[in-house]
């Protein structure tokens, strides 16, 4: 079986993010960028599962600008077998990247997709779903344990009231949760190995998704800022101090 | 012009978010129509029609309902969607899970976790674990949306009396199927409706010390709350994870114990009416956003508050 990988270049997740001052977006010149995190765990399962003899082949896909490749480096640094990049200067939103998702999914054929459950800038926690929709498969999202079994999978998944398990039929979409596993660092072999590995690069138009955008960003501002208020001495001064200054015991 | 917010529950009661979506709905403006979809939810659609604003209740009561899987809902909610101008969820596990698989079908976007609303086609969001807020304007004829529960005032439970409707269910399908689920059972308020939450971080050691904290949280009538430390290391189930990717909070007291203060935390609780912080480090990030900050080892502080209260 193969298996697909949505990688996204994000702003490095210890990086303090700047608002620009024309509110246009955010800062990202001379920024620290890496895979986010939670693709890092969704590379991490996928090796995993080849590693266990579940799957044959790994293709990670990133999309955005040439550096992507990077993110790609670091995802067949990890293990992954090749790459595809599709290659924009554009804004990309979710359902642009599931459009795109989908065209190499009719392509590559894969058993099993693995996305993160949201990206860490735009933190929108779409585009696993949408591509299970538009491939009419099913979606097992917020994943903490997944169990391959023949033509399905149990998912367990992490819900606001605890955990679910349900079964997927494959080819299925699955989102990863933070406790999936603990992704590995790539070893310096595996990163030399890695830049021999093969990265194919293609277009939205290529593929021949629209990918213009469907929300206008009119504005990004920052939000009100918290001032740290005071330290207090000890223990019954916390206790007077929510009792009668801010009244809220 | 009407709008559709998706009803959460367990087929029994109504999940308070949705009561914070419904205001949501009624700042873009619009008859509000409320979708019970379930097995035997009867008694949650009508709680449905007694909030206040509501005009319609529809009820989508089906055996292949019984559990809230995209799947299952995403036709029926395709066939009723194009009804409506706005369709609308909590940004809760639920919500986050359905309602994009319903917006690609329509092939429109989502706009996720919205905490403002400036007119009918453009709403703010956070973005960078809420460090920025960026303001949206849709340029799709539908529009979909999941709702930031802590940005909206809940609406009145009492005081509608809308019609409920009866809708049938799509035809079910096999590509998913509930097999289990472990709920964590507590007596205490929710995390993200508690009026008073008291989190533990990595600080806190083991899972046993953990208790001590539930013993505050007891005092004080409070929810638990924890770090991605403390969940990952085993200390608290999952669910209590407060933060970017866990659930955001704004009680009118929050109390962090043995928590550092990570971006990925602050975007979780920083907009808590007052934030006490205890931390035995004093340059701890936690005490640049608390009201009040205890510098103090917690396995003394913790006891010692829970017996002044
Ligand atoms: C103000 C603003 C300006 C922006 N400008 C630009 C811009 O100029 N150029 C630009 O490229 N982006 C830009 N973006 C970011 C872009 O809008 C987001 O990438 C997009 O909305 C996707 O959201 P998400 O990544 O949060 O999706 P999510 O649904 O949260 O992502 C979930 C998962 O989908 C996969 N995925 C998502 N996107 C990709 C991808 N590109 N490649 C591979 N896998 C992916 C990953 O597995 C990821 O974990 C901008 C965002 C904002 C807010
Ligand atoms: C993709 C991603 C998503 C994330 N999402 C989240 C999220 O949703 N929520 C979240 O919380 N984190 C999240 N994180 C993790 C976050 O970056 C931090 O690692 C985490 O919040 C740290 O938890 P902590 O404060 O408990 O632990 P630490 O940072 O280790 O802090 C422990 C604190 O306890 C104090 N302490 C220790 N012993 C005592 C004592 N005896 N008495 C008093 N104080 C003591 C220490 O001084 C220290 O400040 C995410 C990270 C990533 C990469």
């Amino acid at each position: 079986m193969k298996v697909l990988v949505a990688v996204k270049r994000v702003i490095d997740y210890n990086v303090k993010i700047r608002v620009k001052s024309d509110q246009t977006g955010v800062e990202t010149a001379n920024v620290k960028m890496s895979m986010n995190p939670f693709d890092e765990i969704a590379v991490e399962e996928a090796v995993r599962l080849k590693e266990a003899g579940k799957a044959a082949e790994i293709v990670a896909v990133s999309m955005g600008p040439a550096t992507c490749q990077e993110t790609i480096r670091t995802a067949l640094a990890m293990g992954a077998d090749r790459g595809i990049l599709v290659q924009t200067d554009d804004e990309l939103q979710p359902l642009a990247v599931a459009k795109a998702l989908k065209v190499l999914c009719e392509k590559e054929q894969p058993g099993l997709v693995i996305l993160g459950k949201q990206a860490i800038d735009d933190d929108a926690n779409q585009t696993g779903q949408m591509l299970a929709a538009l491939m009419g498969w099913a979606q097992a999202t917020f994943a903490s344990k997944i169990v391959l079994e023949d033509g399905q999978a149990l998912v367990t998944r992490e819900i606001d009231g605890g955990l679910e398990t349900i079964k997927v039929k494959l080819p299925a979409i699955v989102t990863t949760d933070l406790r999936l596993n603990e992704p590995r660092y790539a070893s310096l072999p595996n990163i030399m190995k890695a830049k021999k590995k093969p990265i194919e690069t293609v277009t939205p138009a290529d593929l021949g998704v629209d990918a213009a955008p469907r929300l206008v960003t009119l504005k990004v501002s920052e939000p009100a800022k918290r001032q740290a208020g005071v330290k207090v001495a000890d223990v019954a001064q916390l206790v007077d101090k929510l009792k009668n200054e801010a009244k809220v015991i | 012009m009407a709008l559709l917010v998706i009803a959460e529950h367990d087929n029994a009661v109504l999940k308070p978010a949705t009561l914070n979506t419904i205001t949501a709905a009624q700042k873009i403006g619009g008859d509000i129509h409320v979708l019970v979809a379930g097995s035997n939810c009867k008694p949650v659609a009508e709680a449905a029609a007694q909030v206040a604003g509501v005009a319609k209740v529809l009820l989508a009561d089906d055996a292949a309902l019984a559990h809230p899987l995209a799947e299952a809902l995403a036709p029926l909610l395709v066939g009723l969607a194009r009804n409506y101008s706005h369709v609308l969820a909590s940004a809760t596990t639920t919500g986050k899970n359905v309602l994009p698989r319903l917006a690609a079908l329509l092939d429109v976007a989502q706009i996720s976790d919205i905490c403002a609303v400036e007119s009918a086609d453009t709403f703010v969001r956070p973005i960078y674990a809420g460090n920025a807020l960026a303001t949206v304007q849709s340029k799709d004829a539908i529009k979909v949306i999941t709702v930031r529960g802590t940005g909206f005032d809940a609406a009145l439970a009492s005081g509608g009396s809308a019609a409920i409707e009866a809708v049938s269910a799509a035809a079910a399908t096999d590509l998913s199927s509930f097999v289990s689920a472990e709920i964590t059972k507590s007596e205490r308020p929710e995390l993200t409706a508690a009026r008073i939450i008291v989190s533990g971080g990595r600080g806190m050691a083991s899972q046993e010390n953990f208790k001590m904290l539930e013993e505050l949280a007891d005092k004080l009538g409070a929810a638990v709350g924890a770090s991605r430390a403390a969940v990952d290391a085993g200390f608290a189930p999952n669910d209590l994870q407060v933060g970017q990717t866990g659930k955001i909070v704004a009680p009118e007291l929050y109390v962090a114990v043995g928590i550092s203060g990570a971006i990925q935390h602050l975007a979780g609780m920083k907009d808590s009416k007052v934030i006490v912080a205890i931390n035995k480090d004093e340059e701890a990030p936690i005490f640049q956003v608390a009201d009040y900050g205890l510098v103090a080892d917690l396995f003394q502080a913790v006891p010692e508050l829970s017996k002044a209260l």
